[in-house]
C-alpha cells in the first residue's frame, strides 16, 4: 500500500536522522546536533499543525499557544520543585488539550477570515497573560535549570541523548498523524475540507470532527512545546508569539500541505534558511519576508509536491 | 413520506417560497417543474435542511424534521443531489462514494484503522458504482471525471447512504442528449425501488419518470397532478408560456 | 478612586477606542470589500508613525511633519498594493495571511534597519502640549483631548461618505455582495484601489497621531493591529458601524480594565493575590469580551453580509 518511492524517502530519511550526530560531532561540528535537534521538535509542532490546517483546512493562526503551554507547564512544574517529567509531560499534553477543546469550541463555530482573527486574538491573550506573570518571568521568561527527569531512562541533560529522543517522538509523531489522517476520523476531515456542504449532505456534521482534531493538534504542539523547553532551557513568553505562529504556519506551506513529509521538509528548509541568512546579516528577517512573499505567489505545491504526490 | 405544510421563506421583501403545501407519497416519483425564478432552489434548500423556512412544517416519514440541520436529515434518509455538482474534486469515484457509505456506517470517530483499505466500506461503494455504470471509473479522480460522470457521480453518492427519500435538484443539468438519456434510464431502474422527488427542466425526463407533478410558479405549487392532466392545464400552461397560450 | 481618575480613564478609553476606529475602518473596508485579509495593515501604522517623526525633525514644522506622515504612509501603501497586494486578491485567505506575514517582517526589519529599535521620541508642538479643562476644576491633557476630536470627525466624515455619497454606496454594496457590484459594471479596480487608499491614509493617521502617547518602535503595529481584530470580529466585518462601536467598546474596557480591576479585585482578594490576578485579567479581558460576543453572534454584532 506505500509506494515504493515513500518507503525510500522516509527509510533516507530515518538513517541521515539518525547517523547526523556522529558524523556532526567526527567533524568536530556539534552545533549541528542542536540545530537539528530544534528542527526536529519544530517539525512535531509543524506536524500537528498540518493535521488541522493541511489535512482539515482551519486556518488556525495561533498555533504556537501550544507550544507555549506545554513549555510553561514544564517550566512552572519545575519552578516549584516538581521535574519529574513522568508528571511534568502529560500535564503539558493535558493542559494544552484542554486549551485548545476551549478555544476549538469557540472557534471552530466560525469561519473564514473570522476563524483566523480570533485563533490568533486567542493566542495573543494568552501570550499577555504569560507577561503578565511575575512570578514565572514575565516579559523576561523563566529559566529551566534542570531537565525534565525520567528516572534514569534516558538523561536529557545529554545532548545526544536527548537527540534521540527527540527523533523517537518526531517518527512516532509523523506515524501517529499518519494513521489517523487515514483512519474513518481522517476521513471525514479532509471530506469536509474539500467540500463542506457535500458532507453535510450525506450525513456528517464536520463540527465535532475539526474540534477533536483541534484538540488532538493542540495535545501534540504541547508536547513538541514540553520538547523545545527542554531544548532552549528557557520558556518565555516568544513560544507563543504571533510570529512563533506565523513560522509554523509557514513551515506547513512551504513543505507542502496535506503530505506527511510535508511539515519536516518545512521546518527543516525554513530552519535552514534562516541559519544561512543569518550568517550573512543581523537583519536577515528583511530577506526573509520578501522570500516568504514570492514563495506563497509563486510556489503552490511546496517542497513535497517536488518529490512526491501527496498520499491521498 | 413526506408532508410540507405552508411553507414560507421569504429574503427581505422576496417571498421566495410563499405558502407551500406538498405531499409526497410512498415510493412515488414526484417532479417538481416551474419556470425560472420560481423558487424551486430555494424549496430544495428547506426540504434538504440547509435553509431554515421562516415559517410552515415539513414532516419526513412522521417525523417533524422542520428544525432539523442537514446532516440529521441525511441520516434519517433523506438525501439530496445538487443542481451544481457537488462532489470531491480530489478523491477517486470509489473514494466519493465511500465516504457516503460511511456516513451511514454509524460514528466515525475511529482514529486508527485505515479507511481506504476497509471492505465494509469500499465494498458497498464498488457495488453503487456498479449499479449506476461507473464501475469501471472507479479509481479516476472526481475532477477528471466528465460532466455527465460527474452528475451519475452524485446520485450514486446520494443511493449510497442508503437513502428513504432522494431529493434530486436537477440530475440532467449541463448534460448533452445521449448523457440525458442514461441518466433517464438510469432514474427509470432506481424509482421502482426507491422514492424520489426531482425537480427538472427537461420536460422529456419528466413525463417519462414522473408519477405525479407539482408546478411551482413565484413560490406557490399552483398545479399536483397526473402527467397527462399537467399538460393539458390551462393554468400551468399559461405560466410557462405567458398570457396568450 | 476618584471622579475625576474615572473620567479621566473613560476619556482614555475613548481615545484608544477612537485609534482603534481608524484603524478598525479600513481594515474591515479590505476585508469586507476585497475580501483581503492584510496583517500589514499594523506596518502601514508604524510607517505613518516613523514618516512623521522623520518629516517633522527634517522640516522643523508639527504641521509639515503630519502631511509628510499621511502622504508618505499613503505613497507606501499604494506601492503595498500595487508590488505585493493586487496577486492576493484572488487568493485564499491562508495565502493572503502568508504573504502579509511577510511583508511585516520586512516592515519591521527594515524600520530597524533605518531607524534602530530603540524607541523614538516624538515631539510636540507647544500649542498641542499642557491640559485643558473641560469641567469645572478637572483638566485633560490638550492633546489626547485633540486625538479624540480628529477621531470623532473622521468618524462623522465616514458615515457622511458611506450613507450619503455614491462612493459610499457602493461601498456599502460591495461590502455585503461584491461580486453583484462588479457585474454591474462599476470599475471594481478602481474600486479596490479608493478603498485600499482610504485604509492606508486612515491607518497613517492613526500612526502619526499616536507617537506622543505610544512607544514608536519596530513592531508597534502588530501589538495593536490584533486588538484591531478583536473590534472587527466584535463590530462584524465590512461594516464602518460595527467598527466604531466595536472599537469604542474595546478602548474602553481595556483601559478601564487596566486601570480599575486591581483595585476593583483588591476589594475581595487578598492584596497579592489582586497583584497577579488584576493585571492578568486586565489583560485577557477583551479577548473574553471577544469570546461572549462570539457565542452570542458568530457574525459580530452589524455584519454586513448576508446570511
Amino acid at each position: 500500500m506505500v509506494s515504493r518511492r515513500a518507503l525510500a524517502f522516509w527509510g533516507i530519511v530515518f538513517v541521515v536522522l539518525l547517523a547526523l550526530p556522529q558524523a556532526a560531532i567526527a567533524l568536530n561540528q556539534a552545533f549541528y546536533v542542536d540545530l537539528v535537534r530544534r528542527a526536529m521538535i519544530l517539525a512535531i509542532a509543524a506536524a500537528s499543525l498540518n493535521l488541522i490546517l493541511g489535512y482539515g483546512g482551519l486556518v488556525s493562526f495561533g498555533h504556537a499557544a501550544y507550544l507555549g503551554l506545554g513549555g510553561y507547564a514544564v517550566g512552572i512544574l519545575a519552578f516549584h520543585g516538581i521535574t519529574l517529567g513522568w508528571v511534568q509531560w502529560p500535564v503539558a499534553i493535558a493542559a494544552s488539550a484542554l486549551v485548545a477543546a476551549a478555544i476549538g469550541a469557540i472557534s471552530i463555530r466560525t469561519s473564514g477570515v473570522y476563524f483566523i482573527m480570533i485563533t490568533l486574538a486567542f493566542t495573543q491573550m494568552l501570550y499577555y497573560l504569560a507577561v503578565s506573570l511575575d512570578m514565572y518571568g514575565g516579559d523576561d521568561g523563566l529559566r529551566l535549570r534542570t531537565p525534565s527527569g525520567f528516572s534514569g531512562l534516558v538523561d536529557l541533560g545529554n545532548g545526544l541523548a536527548f537527540y534521540y529522543l527527540v527523533l523517537g517522538v518526531l517518527l512516532l509523531s509523523l506515524f501517529t498523524i499518519h494513521r489517523i489522517v487515514h483512519s474513518r476520523f481522517g476521513l471525514v476531515l479532509r471530506a469536509a475540507k474539500s467540500n463542506d456542504a457535500r458532507t453535510r449532505a450525506i450525513g456528517f456534521s464536520p463540527y465535532p470532527y475539526r474540534l477533536a482534531a483541534f484538540v488532538i493538534a493542540g495535545a501534540i504542539c504541547g508536547l513538541a512545546g514540553a520538547l523545545y523547553a527542554n531544548h532552549t532551557r528557557y520558556i518565555s513568553p516568544d513560544f507563543m508569539s504571533w510570529v512563533q505562529s506565523g513560522d509554523l504556519m509557514f513551515m506547513v506551506i512551504l513543505g507542502g500541505m496535506g503530505s506527511t513529509a510535508g511539515p519536516l521538509l518545512g521546518a527543516f528548509a525554513l530552519i535552514l534558511i534562516e541559519e544561512v541568512l543569518k550568517g550573512w546579516t543581523d537583519h536577515w528577517q528583511v530577506i526573509l519576508g520578501p522570500l516568504l512573499v514570492v514563495s506563497v505567489i509563486f510556489f503552490k505545491r511546496g517542497l513535497a509536491g517536488l518529490l512526491d504526490k501527496p498520499d491521498a | 413520506m413526506l408532508e410540507v405544510r405552508a411553507l414560507v421563506k421569504s429574503f427581505g421583501a422576496l417571498r421566495a417560497t410563499d405558502g407551500v403545501d406538498l405531499e409526497v407519497r410512498e415510493g412515488e416519483t414526484h417532479a417538481i417543474i416551474g419556470p425560472n425564478g420560481a423558487g424551486k432552489t430555494t424549496f430544495i434548500g428547506q426540504l434538504a435542511g440547509t435553509l431554515r423556512p421562516d415559517a410552515g412544517s415539513i414532516r419526513f416519514a412522521g417525523e417533524d424534521v422542520t428544525a432539523l440541520p442537514a446532516p440529521k436529515r441525511a441520516r434519517k434518509g433523506l438525501a439530496r443531489s445538487f443542481q451544481i455538482t457537488s462532489i470531491y474534486a480530489d478523491f477517486t469515484a470509489l473514494q466519493n462514494v465511500a465516504l457516503a457509505v460511511q456516513a451511514g456506517s454509524g460514528h466515525s470517530f475511529r482514529f486508527w484503522s485505515a479507511a481506504s483499505s476497509d471492505s465494509a466500506l469500499t465494498g458497498p461503494a464498488a457495488h453503487f458504482l456498479d449499479e449506476i455504470g461507473l464501475a469501471n471509473r472507479k479509481n479516476v479522480l472526481a475532477a477528471n471525471l466528465s460532466h455527465g460522470e460527474q452528475r451519475q457521480l452524485e446520485v450514486a453518492m446520494v443511493l449510497a447512504t442508503r437513502p428513504r427519500l432522494m431529493l434530486l435538484d436537477e440530475p440532467m443539468a449541463g448534460m448533452g442528449a445521449e448523457e440525458s438519456q442514461r441518466m433517464i434510464e438510469l432514474l427509470s431502474r432506481l424509482k421502482r425501488k426507491q422514492t424520489i422527488v426531482l425537480v427538472e427542466h427537461d420536460m422529456d425526463a419528466v413525463f417519462r419518470l414522473a408519477d405525479r407533478i407539482s408546478v411551482l410558479v413565484y413560490g406557490r405549487i399552483i398545479a399536483t397532478d397526473t402527467p397527462e392532466r399537467i399538460r393539458a392545464n390551462d393554468e400551468v400552461r399559461r405560466a410557462y408560456l405567458g398570457e396568450d397560450a | 478612586m476618584t471622579v475625576s481618575l474615572v473620567l479621566e480613564q473613560l476619556l482614555n478609553g475613548v481615545q484608544l477606542g477612537v485609534m482603534l476606529f481608524l484603524l478598525a475602518a479600513g481594515l474591515t473596508l479590505v476585508l469586507g470589500i476585497m475580501n483581503m485579509v492584510n496583517l500589514a495593515h499594523g506596518s502601514l501604522y508604524m510607517v505613518g508613525a516613523y514618516l512623521a517623526i522623520a518629516a517633522t525633525q527634517w522640516s522643523g514644522s508639527y504641521a509639515l511633519g503630519v502631511l509628510g506622515g499621511l502622504a508618505g504612509t499613503l505613497l507606501v501603501g499604494m506601492l503595498m498594493e500595487v508590488v505585493a497586494l493586487r496577486t492576493l486578491y484572488d487568493r485564499d485567505h491562508l495565502d493572503q495571511v502568508l504573504a502579509t506575514f511577510g511583508l511585516i517582517l520586512f516592515f519591521n526589519e527594515a524600520t530597524a534597519m533605518i531607524w534602530g529599535r530603540t524607541a523614538l521620541f516624538s515631539s510636540l508642538p507647544s500649542w498641542l502640549q499642557g491640559s485643558v479643562q473641560l469641567l469645572p476644576g478637572w483638566h485633560y491633557p490638550v492633546y489626547r483631548a485633540a486625538v479624540i476630536a480628529v477621531g470623532l470627525a473622521v468618524g462623522v466624515l465616514l458615515w457622511y461618505v458611506v450613507t450619503r455619497t455614491r462612493l459610499g454606496m457602493l461601498i456599502r454594496a460591495g461590502a455585503s455582495n461584491r461580486t453583484m457590484v462588479s457585474a454591474l459594471g462599476v470599475n471594481i479596480r478602481l474600486l479596490y484601489t479608493v478603498v485600499f487608499g482610504f485604509g492606508a491614509a486612515l491607518a497613517g493617521l492613526a500612526g502619526l497621531m499616536a507617537g506622543p502617547i505610544y512607544t514608536v518602535q519596530p513592531g508597534m503595529g502588530e501589538l495593536i493591529l490584533i486588538q484591531v481584530f478583536v473590534v472587527i470580529v466584535i463590530g462584524g466585518i465590512g461594516s464602518i458601524r460595527g467598527a466604531f462601536v466595536g472599537a469604542l467598546i474595546v478602548g474602553t474596557v481595556d483601559t478601564l480594565g487596566r486601570a480599575f480591576l486591581k483595585p476593583l479585585l483588591a476589594l475581595f482578594l487578598s492584596r497579592p493575590a489582586a497583584e497577579t490576578a488584576g493585571p492578568a485579567l486586565a489583560s485577557m479581558l477583551v479577548y473574553l469580551l471577544m469570546a461572549v460576543v462570539l457565542a452570542l453572534r458568530p457574525a459580530g454584532l452589524f455584519s454586513a453580509r448576508n446570511a
